[in-house]
């Protein structure tokens, strides 16, 4: 029954120490926490996405045409591999909503008017379907609808292909083709200027003269088909009829945004906690030595009882174990509750009709073996430094420790100091390992903290360097089909306009040896002053070159190419030639993966006179009300892009979102902090005690002498912040290497207010460990430790 | 043999401190023990008074109230005729700041501080010291000043507790079992120490002992029994410590 005595000790000395076990537990759970968090997310946002295409038939290939005849369509579906063919009619189109100036673009796409289509179904919110044989009725985009507070019944006005024509709407719905309805060549969702509009195929068909016709295809593939295969016959066969080149689901543009998004929590669900846990393992291990350390007089009883080493160490993992599954139960359930809020979060902004978040074992298995093996792990060293002394020397504190002179009191320094704050600073100097591990923990946990606050000056330098260091345009306008150059001056005519510069863009294929990439290059004028070739890593821009092409280093970086390299590139409109351009520029950008061309070095090689698809533009504000309006009667402008309005969004989506998930690591680094510190006051107190009540006993106050107790740990804190700032600034750098999807790259950028709000929460966690420890220094047993022998 | 004759000390003048009807009851879980039955105790300026018992007599309990360590259960503790037992804890932290030096059986130096520093700990919170320096000159020490507790022998490290009890010139000094960790050679050395500051400074000491021999160095001896006092014995003459035999 020898066991069953020691786990009653177990028990008590457990909750003896419960607010240490506490701290401990914590410390591990929020590394479980952020790691089942992160894992757990992910997971619920694939499946979710899975499901959500599945049930709504998303298709698999996409490809547009200018106007293909329907008979192909039986030719298509015929294609080893092919399993269902949708055909449909697409075009963007101007719009008109009553009170609401600033030019609305929308999607205009055809379904059945008997029904959902086979693929790409909608999900239907409110409202019901088209009515066979009205030609007035549309669904929207629930989004859309929401922005403008659109509702069943109201009407919106479509100008399609130069005429007028207002719809009822009769629907709200959501597509899984367009999660993220993002505008041609906007960077981020504007549900307020982008909208997508389902109506019946006859009035499509009519207004964009296509009967008999489409001009966008989808379809699914048969299992274990290759969309490579069938790409290529989908060329061939649209080739006639204006087709560009098809796309795999990879590329759709709503897929690849939701993808990147769950790319981007991947990076950080793989750095994140492994920083938290690495942190939080050495935190483990650093507090539970000391832990231990402390039990040393006991451990020397259990020795002379005649208990053997294994059964000591045992008894001691046991200890540790039951605090591991204590902070392991803790970390998943923050962690699952955490990302539960986090995939709800997602599921909103990409408006999911459906949310899956089962998370499998998992993330709590990995998070939870971690853990349990570090606590163990930390709890090792320590039991084995105790149970390798002899049971008499074990049962006696530690010796009073050894001081000497150091190199400090030689300085004459010292002679400034009061006793209370040499206690403090010998204290640390005797102990310089042990000291220093309570300093590099609290460093950790205030790199932590930076490197979680961080995002927000990235993000706002991100910003800054896209959307006004490299973009002074005021308004991006697109025009429908390629203007000549001399079009430009009638962009300048225009009310408000105080410079107009055109900018040319193809879709290309991109290859250098046996590596490709699908993207686009600008065309700029030597002389454009709105946009500009910007440098992001350098923060300048460079000439616009007179010949050969500028890539983006992570482009670069992709297809293994360096200055002067020569560069494959299919262009995937017009007469699609297929060129060879040397590479004469590298720079490094954060958003997306941008080539640049000189405008007429562009339009010659694509054998075109010299024509712009874009037009930037600068306005005098005050007469933009009066430039919209001009805009939306030019039958030539497609699409038009307002800065702010791209700003607003980029905000919206990327930032506020990012921010909330920041926060809850923030939130679990600033747990970490007080777990260190709580710890390392509570062991310094239980360690000298003694000496405390001797220092009353003296005549010191209360206050007195937690200063010496805590001083000790204030200069241990003094010491981690510098190191922690470093160290962030290392996380930091570490996370900006590894956070680098094609989307965006996170900028190096470190506010020196950053740095201040991680030391105040760190200030702010270890004044309120202090304060806890505070009042166990104040309930301290003068006469009873004065009685034992030091 | 120097003797100190009972005129030195002055009788008629009210005590430094003096207890009245102490009781002292200490609930440790469901068990009630009574350290202190009823104890009348009067400590006179300048005196040196050895209180003897056995362990669990109630002499550290009665030594730890006057001491201000401790309230007494009921009774009056008068302190220049101020009452004591109602004290609140920062009134008592004020009354052993000021007025009271203590020394332990088992020192309790602060390892991290050397004698000189120790000494100084005491120093820089009270309002009238004498220099570190001087007072461990007074304990012979002032060569070693500058050696950490774990450089010095216990007789030392006692003495440098003496010299920091007694740095702030307190009123009362309270020594509890100064000798019960040391040999006799370096017991002698303290208690000679002690004896030193009650002669040079007139300061008005109690001493805690279980050692009978010792109570004869002092003027007066007091045997403590059970919560209470036995017996009370008066020394006409007072033996120097140095010849002090156990």
């Amino acid at each position: 029954m020898v066991m069953e005595v020691l786990n009653k000790k177990l028990i008590r000395d457990l909750w003896k120490l419960r607010g240490q076990v506490l701290a401990v537990a914590l410390v591990i759970g929020s590394g479980v926490a952020t790691l089942v968090m992160s894992l757990s997310t992910i997971e619920a946002l694939e499946d979710t996405t899975e499901a959500y295409y599945q049930r709504y038939r998303f298709g698999e290939i996409f490809a547009f045409a200018t106007r293909a005849p329907l008979r192909l369509t039986n030719q298509i579906s015929q294609i080893n591999g092919v399993q269902t063919v949708q055909t449909r009619i697409s075009s963007y189109a101007n719009i008109d909503i009553q009170g609401f100036n600033q030019p609305v673009i929308a999607q205009l796409m055809s379904i059945p008017d008997k029904g959902q289509p086979l693929l790409n179904q909608l999900v239907l919110r409110k409202g019901g379907w088209v009515s066979p044989g009205r030609d007035d009725q549309v669904i929207l985009n629930e989004p859309f609808a929401e922005a403008h507070k659109l509702d069943i019944g109201d009407t919106v006005s479509v100008i399609m292909n130069g005429h007028k024509k207002d719809f009822y709407v009769v629907g709200i719905a959501l597509s899984p083709e367009f999660i993220y309805a993002i505008g041609p060549g906007a960077l981020m969702p504007d549900d307020k200027l982008f909208g997508v509009m389902w109506m019946s195929n006859d009035v499509l068909a009519a207004a964009y003269d296509l009967q008999e016709s489409f001009n966008y295809l989808s379809l699914t593939l048969t299992r274990n088909t290759l969309p490579a295969d069938v790409l290529n016959k989908i060329d061939v066969l649209l080739e006639p009829y204006g087709g560009v080149r098809a796309i795999k689901r990879e590329d759709q543009i709503s897929n690849w945004f939701v993808k990147n998004e769950i790319e981007q929590q991947k990076s950080m669900a793989t750095i994140l906690p492994t920083i938290f846990i690495t942190v939080a393992v050495f935190l483990t291990n650093m507090v539970l030595s000391r832990l231990i350390a402390t039990q040393r007089t006991e451990i020397g009883l259990l020795k002379a009882f005649g208990y053997g080493n294994f059964q000591i160490a045992w008894h001691y993992i046991k200890m540790m174990l039951v605090i591991g599954i204590i902070g392991v139960t803790i970390g998943s359930v923050i962690g699952a509750y955490f990302g539960r809020l986090n995939t709800v979060m997602y599921a909103e902004l990409f408006r999911f009709p459906l949310l899956i978040y089962r998370p499998s074992p998992f993330a709590f298995i990995i998070g939870g073996l971690v853990s349990l093996i570090a606590a163990i792990l930390g709890a090792l060293t320590a039991v084995r430094t105790a149970v390798k002394l002899p049971p008499a020397e074990a049962m006696i504190p530690p010796s009073p420790g050894i001081y000497k002179q150091t190199f400090l009191s030689s300085l004459g320094l010292v002679r400034l100091l009061d006793q209370p704050t040499r206690i403090a600073l010998r204290q640390i100097s005797r102990r310089p390992l042990r000291s220093f591990l309570t300093s590099a923990g609290i460093a950790m946990a205030t790199g932590l903290i930076i490197m979680t606050l961080q995002w927000d000056d990235s993000l706002t330098h991100l910003k800054r360097v896209y959307f006004f260091d490299s973009q002074r345009q005021h308004i991006t306008v697109g025009v429908v089909d390629s203007l000549p150059l001399r079009a430009i001056y009638d962009f300048e005519k225009l009310p408000g306009v105080l410079t107009a510069e055109p900018i040319n863009a193809v879709n290309a294929d991109f290859s250098f040896g046996s590596m490709t990439h699908r993207g686009g290059i600008t065309g700029m004028q030597p002389d454009s002053t709105l946009q500009l070739i910007y440098d992001d890593g350098r923060k300048q821009s460079i000439d616009v070159p007179d010949s050969g092409i500028v890539i983006a280093s992570r482009l670069a970086r992709k297809l293994n190419i360096k200055i002067g390299d020569v560069m494959g590139v299919d262009v995937l409109e017009g007469r699609r030639p297929e060129l060879l351009i040397p590479v004469v520029g590298i720079i490094n950008s954060y958003i997306g993966l941008p080539t640049y061309m000189n405008l007429d070095t562009l339009n010659r090689a694509l054998n075109e006179s010299p024509s712009f698809k874009y037009a930037n533009l600068l306005i005098d504000p005050r007469y933009q009300d009066e430039l919209y309006a001009e805009l939306k009667n030019m039958p030539k402008v497609s699409t038009v892009m307002l800065k702010q309005s791209a700003l607003d969004s980029f905000n919206e989506h990327l930032v506020e979102h990012l921010m909330v998930f920041i926060s809850m690591f923030t939130g679990l680094a600033v747990v970490l902090v007080f777990g260190v510190t709580y710890n390392s006051t509570r062991v310094a107190l239980s360690e000298r005690g003694r000496e405390l009540a001797t220092l009353r006993v003296l005549g010191f106050t209360k206050g007195e002498i937690s200063y010496v107790l805590l001083g000790e740990v204030m200069f241990l804190i003094l010491l981690g912040l510098p190191l922690g700032c470093l160290f962030g600034g290392f996380l930091v750098w570490s996370m900006a290497q590894s956070f680098d999807t094609e989307m965006y790259r996170i900028p190096l950028v470190i506010e020196a207010s950053t740095y201040g709000y991680a030391i105040v929460w760190v200030v702010i966690a270890a004044i309120l460990s202090a304060a806890l420890v505070r009042r166990r220094v104040n309930k301290l047993d003068l006469i009873r430790v004065l009685k034992t022998r030091e | 043999m120097h003797k100190v004759s009972q005129s030195e000390l002055q009788p008629g003048i009210p005590p430094a401190l003096a207890a009245y009807n102490l009781t002292k009851i200490y609930h440790s879980g469901e068990v009630e023990v009574q350290a202190l039955r009823g104890v009348n105790f009067e400590l006179y300026p300048k005196e040196l008074v050895v209180l003897l018992g056995a362990s669990g007599s109630g002499k550290s309990t009665l030594l730890n109230i006057l001491g201000g360590l401790d309230l007494p259960t009921s009774g009056q503790i008068l302190y220049n005729q101020q009452d004591l037992s109602q004290a609140s804890e920062h009134e008592l932290t004020r009354f052993r700041r000021k007025h009271v030096g203590f020394v332990f059986q088992f020192y309790n130096l602060i390892p991290s501080l050397t004698a000189y520093e120790n000494v100084a700990l005491v120093t820089e919170i009270s309002p009238n010291p004498i220099a570190p320096e001087a007072a461990l000159e007074l304990v012979k020490l002032g060569d070693r000043m500058h050696h950490f507790p774990a450089q010095l022998s216990g007789g030392e490290q006692q003495r440098v507790a003496i010299a920091r009890a007694i740095a702030k010139q307190p009123d009362i000094l309270l020594c509890d079992e100064p000798t019960g960790a040391l040999d006799r050679k370096t017991g002698i050395l303290v208690l000679e120490a002690i004896e030193n500051i009650n002669q040079q400074l007139g300061t008005t000491i109690a001493v805690i002992t279980h050692n009978s021999v010792i109570a004869s160095m002092a003027d007066r001896g007091v045997n403590i029994s059970d919560g209470q006092i036995a017996s009370i014995h008066k020394n006409s003459t007072r033996v120097l410590a140095k010849e002090l035999k156990w």
